[in-house]
């Protein structure tokens, strides 16, 4: 039994389908990459998850248990932490602040604190006391990553941490992930950077139009594969 | 010095208006909710305060205290059982409930108290002063802008200092994505609703204190406090006794002239800074 | 001005010209026959005065009255997204500029109520540029303290009886354009035929702006405020002046309330600051004559007045109760039902009276 998994879940904006009946699963330890275009149901999946955007219950299992639907501020406290697309840091907190409100979310203690986040993001120590805002657009997505880590989450959901970031701070930004994967943390990322997602993922699952195209692990796809299965096209 | 003097009566009226004004400028800077009922709310408060020590022969003041949880527990309700459901509808809805509250809330006023102005009875402080510098000043006044001053200090203080306060600020910062560090949004509504209540309390005690009032007083609370909120730029507090204090003044100078003119004077400053600033005198943007 | 404003140009033209066999309509056949009803029910009112009683009169006018203010809110709040809750400082501006023309100048009241109008029209422009300042809940409230400051000038003013207010002279009402015809065609005193002449005005100040409100919204400016409606932001890429479009209802419903107040008060007779610029009797009921009919509809402020007016005459006598359960009953439709009654009916039957939607009809036919 994987630690997380999803059952043909369909997720909806309104009218909208976002996702058809997509399955992923998730094990213990693991990291696992999403891939794909714009509009792929990446984020809208991601969300789902997360608790923001609705699903049906059985549709999301976390240890075998159905928790699909569960509002966002529950889905924390069993133990799935999102890292949003964006960052979304609260703005009138300042980076300590922002950090210490993730342990709002805490229900066990896998042994992310404080000082451990200080210790992945030394940078964050040094600018505690600063409103969030101040922050460079890396610097924010370390607070974000570690508001997340805080709530000491099974599963750390990561929304495009890359995006906006110049290419050497992605680099940083990875090999945090590392690290807080190294630490026994199940990381899924959504990711549109694929070199960065390829070199952290044990497994990839490619989305297109809200439905799976393709899964395996990195190093067993072709360049041709992944294309294919991104833009829906053999040969560019 | 009769001007300096006006100043000072228009300035310690301004901490009456900051007190009006605190609760309201705290739940919309909380939810971005403008309460129509918060004037009629405050004169409830005053009701309550009243019934109260008539009924039980208790001060005043220890009536409060009594009626300040059940206030809290009120505004609690109301936002957990009415206005959440409000919230993620357009303004159009809010407004409108709040507005059919104020209706309900003068009406019942008016059932269970009559139509004829009371007052809430302190014996002989209500008239005692103290002189300083030639300028003499109500103690009730004084006292009242000293509530105003520890209320929005001590709002700050939660604000900035608690725990609860992180929640509140990291809600009013995004509803959605206060959920994902285990927030609940309405309940943090509620819980800034309860607060705001009894804010709403400390506002009626010293309105019923320092005025007769009646049920139709209510509406004209609201303006004051929404003119100081505004004044005093949108989610600042300090900027609220600010607002609180010009709205304060511009009444009293007005007054000079006529006490026709104390409540226009009022609102023509406001209008007029409205058009200088409308983002307020003291806020950041 | 193009019709349809927010189509494409190569669309408007394979609309216009019905290529495919693709057209746009906005009529429904319900529509064409409640024209009928509608006419014959104008020929009627006209004519009511022949056959019913002073009384009956009067509640006719009183919803008259009420189906126009109405009207102007819900063209405010349900189609330009524009809360206000000071309307009734139109109302009572409408009103003392009536007075003071009829006082001062001299002018024959009917033609008092005109000048009202334009003066309502007039100062709305800058009152709405004072309060267009500010957005939203604040626009509301900011509307609200225009009204008030209104109030009190007109409580200092002391040309109109300042705070206790002034009646109308004998001799302004008694030599009012029309009275005498109308006392020599239906035979009644002049007392009577007075309210008759303000009945058809009130009549013809109804239907002016409902059928006003009705083609402002199937114009472009209309498509433009449902645009606003559905999204401010994508009304503005696609070019809407949300602003402008906003200002011209705005003072449409100025000068709306001017005209509905000026003709209240020439039938009351009296005027003063206090019910003149009454937050309750203009805004208050006015706003739940919108929500319990349904906002956003024409119909649906003409079900409120009528619902209300019914209300009022078997629960007024409750006092502060019956009021209290108003308060109640708005909030409840506000939250449960917020298309209001006839936003309900049009649910269940598909009945559409005064249609504002365009359609898309392939060879003359509805879509499946």
């Amino acid at each position: 039994m994987a630690l997380l998994e999803t059952h043909e879940i369909e997720v909806f904006y309104g009218d909208f389908q976002a996702v058809f009946g997509i399955d992923v699963s998730v094990e213990e330890g693991e990291t696992v990459a999403i891939i794909g275009a714009n509009g792929a149901g990446k984020s809208s999946f991601l969300n789902a998850l997360a608790g923001i955007t609705p699903s049906k219950p059985d549709a999301i299992t976390l240890d075998g248990k159905p928790v699909g639907g569960t509002p966002a501020y529950e889905m924390v406290k069993k133990g799935i932490a999102l890292v949003p697309e964006g960052r979304k840091l609260y703005p009138s907190l300042t980076v300590e602040e922002n950090l210490l409100i993730g342990a709002d979310g805490k229900t066990v203690d896998r042994g992310w604190n404080l000082d451990e986040i200080y210790r992945l993001f030394p940078i964050l120590k040094e600018r505690a006391k600063q409103m969030s805002t101040t922050l460079s657009g890396g610097q924010q997505q370390q607070v974000s990553i570690g508001r997340a880590l805080m709530a000491n989450p099974k599963v750390l959901l990561c929304d495009e941490i890359s995006l906006g970031l110049a290419p050497t701070i992605v680099k940083d930004v990875y090999a945090a992930v590392k690290e807080i994967q190294a630490r026994g943390t199940t990381v899924l990322l959504v990711e549109q950077d694929l070199s960065a997602a390829l070199g952290a993922a044990d497994r990839v699952y490619c989305f297109m139009e809200g439905r799976v195209t393709l899964t395996g692990r990195p190093d067993e796809l072709t360049k041709d594969q992944i294309q294919h299965a991104y833009f829906g096209m053999s040969d560019a | 010095m009769s001007y300096v003097n006006t100043i000072i009566q228009g300035l310690l009226l301004g901490g009456l208006y900051a007190l009006y004004a605190a609760g309201l400028s705290l739940i919309f800077g909380v939810m971005r909710l403008v309460n129509l009922a918060h004037g009629d709310f405050i004169v409830l408060a005053a009701y309550v305060i009243l019934a109260l020590s008539s009924f039980t022969f208790l001060p005043p003041v220890v009536a409060f205290m009594i009626a300040a949880p059940f206030l809290f527990a009120l505004g609690w309700a109301l936002q957990k059982y009415i206005l959440n459901r409000t919230v993620q509808s357009n303004l159009l809805v809010p407004l409108l409930v709040t507005f059919g509250l104020q209706i309900i809330v003068q009406n019942g006023l008016l059932e269970a108290f009559s139509a004829d102005s009371v007052r809430i009875q302190l014996g002989p402080i209500e008239t005692a002063s103290i002189t300083i510098a030639g300028i003499s000043m109500g103690v009730m006044p004084l006292l009242t802008f000293l509530a105003a001053l520890v209320v929005i200090g001590g709002l700050n203080a939660l604000f900035y200092r608690t725990k609860l306060g992180r929640r509140l600020r990291a809600t009013s910062d995004s509803p959605v994505f206060a959920q994902i560090v285990g927030i609940n949004p309405r309940n943090i509504f509620a819980i800034a609703m309860g607060i705001s209540f009894v804010v709403i309390a400390v506002a009626g005690f010293f309105m019923g204190a320092r005025a007769n009032f009646d049920p139709s007083v209510g509406p004209a609370r609201l303006l004051f406090a929404f003119e100081a909120v505004v004044i005093g730029g949108l989610g600042s507090l300090w900027g609220t006794l600010g607002g609180g204090i010009i709205l304060g003044v511009a009444q009293e100078l007005g007054a000079t002239i006529s006490p026709q003119y104390q409540v226009l004077a009022g609102h023509l400053v406001f209008l007029l800074i409205i058009l200088v600033r409308p983002n307020g005198l003291f806020s950041k943007q | 001005m193009s019709d349809t404003h927010l189509d494409t140009s190569a669309a408007k033209k394979a609309f216009r010209s019905g290529t495919d066999g693709y057209s746009v309509a906005v009529g429904t056949r319900t529509f064409r026959i409640a024209m009928v009803v509608f006419a014959l029910l104008i020929i009627g009112l006209i004519a009511a005065p022949a056959f019913v009683g002073r009384s009956q009169i009067r509640d006719m006018m009183q919803i008259m009255l009420l189906i126009g203010l109405a009207q102007c809110w819900n063209l405010l709040a349900g189609y330009g997204g524009l809360i206000s809750v000071g309307q009734q400082a139109f109302v009572g501006l409408g009103a003392y500029f009536m007075f003071y023309c009829i006082i001062y100048v001299g002018m024959d009241p009917l033609v008092a109520v005109l000048a009202a109008t334009v003066g309502g029209a007039i100062i709305s422009v800058p009152i709405g540029l004072l309060t267009f300042r500010m957005q939203g809940a604040y626009f509301a409230v900011m509307t609200w303290v225009v009204a008030e400051v209104f109030r009190i000038l007109a409580s200092i003013y002391p040309g109109l009886g300042g705070g206790t207010g002034t009646g109308l002279p004998r001799s302004a009402t008694s030599e009012m354009f029309g009275i005498e015809a109308t006392a020599t065609l239906f035979d009644m005193r002049s007392s009577t035929s007075r309210e008759v002449v303000i009945y058809w005005a009130m009549l013809l100040a109804m239907l002016v702006v409902v059928i006003g409100a009705y083609y402002m919204l199937r114009s472009s400016r209309g498509l433009a405020l449902m645009a606003i409606k559905d999204d401010e932001v994508a009304a503005e890429s696609v070019g809407v002046d949300i602003t402008r479009s906003k200002f011209i209802v705005y003072v449409f419903a100025g000068a709306g309330a001017a005209l509905f107040g000026a003709l209240y008060h020439l039938q009351k007779g009296t005027i003063d600051p206090n019910s003149a610029f009454s937050v309750i009797d203009w805004t208050a009921y006015v706003i739940f004559i919108v929500v319990i009919g349904g906002l956003g509809t024409i119909m649906g402020p003409i079900v409120g007045a009528i619902v209300f007016v019914l209300l009022e005459t078997f629960l007024a006598d409750f006092g502060p109760w019956y009021l209290m359960f108003l308060g109640a009953l708005a909030i409840v439709m506000m939250l449960f039902a917020p298309q209001g009654l006839w936003g309900i009916f049009t649910e269940r039957t598909g009945i559409e009276l005064f249609p504002t939607r365009r359609r898309l009809l392939r060879d003359g036919k509805e879509r499946p």
